[in-house]
């Protein structure tokens, strides 16, 4: 009973983080702040209701499952490179790029130094 | 020994991997999963030129609770961006890290620490391999974040990589 409780609000909690984070994608303003949402907002989501199926495993007498510990090591895994490969591919197209910061040492971020298939005119003033 | 099993810690880690995806204890695995951790390395290790300079295995157990904490909290700050804070007021900032770290593998888990973590994302790296770049979702101090991914991550991992 209590671990029916217990299941249950994990659900819950699951459902609600990965709806905020669809929603951050919604509200946010630029494909930026949009990427934010995503990356952590559903992180948590889907490890509650992970949470959940390795407790509704344990209800059931079938044992411990240890398939949750295996998809939360390769969302660890995913999550970061996937928004990496976003951010960067949105600093190629859209991204006014004078507003960038420069690096503490180099004059360039590695993505300016990447060809683009329409060569773009140089940017001196990254 | 070292010519059997060149990267230890590959077989470790493919070892258990094949443990938990099979999901029970049974010896027919065991051995299957010992197979497979003694000839995945064999066959990749050319691909392999170096070891992870990994000095300190336990700090890093350590210093994956600590990210996995900070991820959860993480959740809550930017689930709390998103539902209450006006659009107007978010001031999103790039930020500039210098590095410490040299290894590729120290920086790579850097990057994926800061990407997980309280509203930070790690964007580019620059060309020399010096410096992060960082974008804020919420950032009303760049300078307070840049201290303290340096002070919270980037230490310990020195400390890990022995740096």
């Amino acid at each position: 009973m209590i671990l029916e409780v217990l299941i249950s609000a994990t659900l819950i909690i699951g459902g609600a983080f990965a709806l905020i984070g669809s929603y951050g994608l919604l509200r946010l303003k630029d494909p930026f702040q949009r990427l934010h949402a995503p990356t952590k907002g559903s992180t948590l989501g889907v490890g509650a209701v992970l949470l959940a199926s390795a407790l509704a495993h344990l209800s059931r007498g079938q044992g411990a499952s240890w398939h949750e510990i295996l998809v939360t090591l390769f969302i660890f895994l995913t999550a970061p490179l996937t928004a990496l490969f976003l951010a960067r591919v949105h600093l190629h197209r859209a991204a006014p790029r004078r507003d960038l910061p420069a690096p503490a040492t180099s004059t360039r971020w590695a993505s300016a130094d990447l060809t683009l298939e329409n060569p773009q005119p140089e940017r001196e003033s990254l | 020994m070292r010519r059997l099993f060149p990267h230890p810690y590959l077989t470790i880690a493919l070892v258990v991997l094949w443990m938990l995806l099979v999901n029970r204890l049974a010896l027919g695995s065991l051995v299957m999963a010992l197979i497979l951790g003694t000839a995945i390395p064999l066959i990749t290790a050319r691909w392999w030129p170096g070891t992870p300079p990994v000095a300190r295995p336990m700090a890093l157990i350590g210093y994956i609770a600590l990210v996995i904490w900070d991820v959860i909290i993480a959740n809550i700050q930017v689930a709390k961006i998103v539902l209450f804070m006006p659009t107007s007021q978010i001031k999103s900032a790039w930020i500039t890290v210098p590095l410490d770290l040299t290894s590729p593998e120290a920086i790579t888990l850097l990057a994926g620490t800061i990407t997980m973590t309280p509203g930070t994302l790690t964007a580019d790296i620059a060309s020399d391999g010096k410096s992060l770049l960082i974008h804020s979702l919420h950032a009303p101090d760049p300078d307070a974040i840049r201290d303290d991914i340096k002070a919270r991550y980037e230490t310990r991992l020195k400390r890990i990589f022995d740096e």
